[in-house]
């Protein structure tokens, strides 16, 4: 373990190589993001709550890999937190599954006010692949009032990322 | 049914009184499995039906299938679950989907539908009424499990959770630390896929496959695609099936070296998760460069794949997958030493292997318990009957043991990625398929994705449209493993023995 903590020292962040390859812009928005937080919340992250409406699990590959050593979010300010009750923002992802629809408006209660809500990707949007089923509720925008959409499927890191800052902006 | 055996698939219609003996026989051959059962309407006969049972026989490299017609005027049949505990969730889904009642089945509570239809909804149905269903007055309430006894409380999870992962609930009868009962209770993403596949061209039904589960989006489209390729009798031309598997093998690893990252961040061994999780992105980068999709959505498609390792992306990808192994190793070494995650997983989550065989497991979660599975070489398809390997198997039964299972899988992934290049032949990698519609009938396609078998049985009509796909995912079988896994573990382990299987919540909800 020392060997590769010692490597790592040398070779320092990991996310830069790897998003200096593929999305320069990330570095950029992220400083954004985190000169806007230090600002607007007094030194404090910004706290997302993901909510998982019916999604395939695609969404939330993408954005647990958020939090991977390579895009390393928190680096900016951007905490996932356990509870809906601790939450600035709701990133919401899926078509709302008539099973789930119950359970989203009451973790959208739970959260403290202005929280902001981000719907996740095409299925959040307009039901995706999975509009006009028996099952699915709608869009979430149909069970809950939406402030910021992201398209893809799933939507890329770098999108959640923007999504993030223009959640910011509504603060 | 398309059956001989170049198919590798079998089946026989048997007067329903005859049913229940002949998966008795069945289930009675060597390592024989239930690998689903499935209900469908009568196309001739409105209000009739037709159940089918669907054997592993890796003895003969075959599926084999028993079915028996229904009658409008009896909706039922003998229930297997007794005698077959794997039969179990089928039925209820069957019941649940298509009022039809398994006599003699010991549950008779639905599994996947909520409170808030009324009774008597069965979507898969014909004359199902979503507008009705919607209006009606919700069911009683779902009775859980009760366990009574001085001392003995319940704790209830989810459908919420605390992490980024998929909603269910999780019901726990506890006495103090230690788990008497754990009831599962999902469903809760349930999106009505396989009806909703209805009256598709296979093209657009590819789609839908693609998402049941999203890491897995590959393998169940592939698993569609050859149903497809069976029906219409084509076969995609040889360099397709090497780079199907190709495809197939990095979708296993970057969810092997995930499912490895879990484990560590449920025992706090951040460093570990950290190491892993870089490596994950790798391969989620390369698939990104090599195939257009991170999750590698749209490569597979009847007749072949669409991405093409063209020029010099091969020894480029090889010698990324040289790199990455030698990571992996390095970092696997610091697992195995570091004794804070090592006495957390070790003896931990046992499912014995009795358990595993009777309820019909698969993937790591069999392979760790000494149950030797696997579709790439029980029912090899893409390359893989070209491709030995070696069948990855553990004894214990433990979360280290699916841990060790999925390490060992990551190095036969590498080496069967870096074989298919090897022998991979110049020509098309896509064909078309012939002429015309696929023909009418009914055929499976399968897939050993990295949690195991994914089935989807498909039914296409005279205009090549679907009329019944039937998707049993692998974590539809193994969720009830999860149930015996943390008995008598303490509650603080459930996320860890939870992640070690790391079961996909749409996958089977649908």
């Amino acid at each position: 373990m020392f060997d590769i903590i010692r490597r790592n020292l040398k070779t320092g962040q990991v996310t830069v190589p790897v998003t200096a390859g593929g999305d320069p812009e990330f570095e950029l928005v992220g400083a954004e993001l985190k000169a806007k937080l230090s600002r607007l919340l007094n030194g404090r992250s910004l706290h997302v709550r993901e909510v998982d409406a019916g999604s395939c699990n695609g969404c939330e590959l993408e954005i647990t890999g958020l939090s991977t050593p390579v895009y390393d979010i928190e680096r900016f300010g951007i905490h996932f937190v356990a509870s809906p009750r601790h939450a600035d923002v709701l990133l919401v992802t899926g078509p709302v599954a008539r099973q789930m629809e119950l359970a989203l408006r009451k973790t959208y209660e739970a959260a403290p006010e202005p929280r902001i809500v981000i719907a996740s990707g095409d299925c959040a949007l307009d039901c995706g692949v999975f509009a006009g089923s028996y099952a699915v509720y709608g869009p979430v925008e149909s069970v809950i009032p939406v402030d910021i959409r992201i398209k893809g499927c799933p939507p890329p890191p770098m999108s959640i990322l923007r999504a993030l800052l223009a959640a910011v902006d509504r603060l | 049914m398309a059956d001989d055996r170049s198919t590798g698939t079998e089946s026989v219609t048997v007067p329903l009184d005859r049913l229940a003996s002949t998966c008795r026989a069945l289930s009675r051959q060597p390592r024989a499995r239930l690998a689903c059962a499935a209900a469908e309407n009568d196309p001739r006969c409105p209000g009739a039906f037709a159940v089918h049972y669907v054997f592993s026989l890796p003895e003969r490299s075959l599926y084999s299938s028993v079915g028996a017609p229904i009658p409008a005027s009896a909706p039922s049949f003998a229930s297997l679950t007794p005698l077959l505990p794997a039969a179990n969730l089928h039925e209820r889904e069957i019941r649940e989907f298509f009022g039809l009642t398994p006599v003699g089945h010991p549950d008779p509570r639905p599994n996947l539908l909520h409170e808030l239809w009324p009774e008597g909804t069965h979507p898969l149905r014909r004359d199902f009424d979503p507008a009705a269903a919607r209006s009606g007055q919700p069911a009683p309430d779902y009775p859980f499990q009760r366990v009574q006894g001085e001392g003995v409380f319940e704790i209830p999870v989810g459908p919420v959770h605390a992490g980024i992962i998929e909603p269910g609930h999780f019901r726990f009868s506890v006495a103090g630390e230690p788990i008497i009962n754990l009831e599962i209770r999902l469903g809760f993403v349930h999106k009505g896929i396989e009806k909703l596949a209805e009256g598709r061209t296979p093209a657009e039904a590819l789609s839908l496959a693609e998402r049941v589960s999203g890491d897995a989006s590959f393998s169940h489209g592939l698993a569609f695609c050859q149903a497809v390729e069976r029906l219409a009798g084509a076969e995609p031309p040889p360099r397709a099936l090497l780079l199907r598997v190709v495809f197939a093998e990095l979708e296993r690893l970057y969810n092997h070296l995930g499912d490895i990252a879990g484990i560590a961040t449920d025992v706090g061994f951040a460093f570990g998760a950290a190491q892993m999780l870089i490596l994950r992105e790798r391969v989620l980068q390369r698939n990104r460069e090599l195939a257009g999709h991170r999750l590698l959505r749209g490569i597979v498609v009847p007749g072949g794949v669409t991405a093409d390792l063209a020029g010099s992306s091969a020894e480029s990808l090889r010698s990324f997958l040289a790199s990455l192994l030698a990571d992996f190793i390095e970092v696997e070494r610091i697992y195995l030493e570091a004794d804070s995650l090592m006495d957390r997983v070790e003896g931990t989550g046992v499912v014995p292997r009795k358990v595993a065989e009777d309820l019909g497991a698969v993937g790591p979660a069999a392979r760790a318990c000494g149950v030797d599975e696997d579709l790439r070489q029980d029912h090899p398809y893409a390359a893989y009957a070209e491709l030995p390997f070696q069948v990855q198997l553990q004894e214990d039964g433990d979360v280290a043991a699916r841990m060790a299972v999925k390490a060992a899988e990551l190095r036969e992934s590498v080496s069967l990625i870096s074989r298919a290049l090897d022998r991979l032949p110049e020509g098309p990698c896509r064909s078309g398929l012939p002429d015309g519609n696929p023909a009418a009938g009914t055929a499976l396609g399968w897939a050993e994705s990295s949690r195991g078998e994914v089935l989807h049985r498909l039914t296409l009509d005279s205009q090549g449209r679907v009329a019944r796909l039937k998707i049993k995912s692998p974590s539809f079988s193994n969720w009830p493993l999860l149930s015996w896994a943390v008995r008598g573990e303490i509650v603080p382990d459930f996320p860890l023995i939870n992640k070690s299987f790391n079961l996909s919540y749409s996958g089977n909800d649908r």
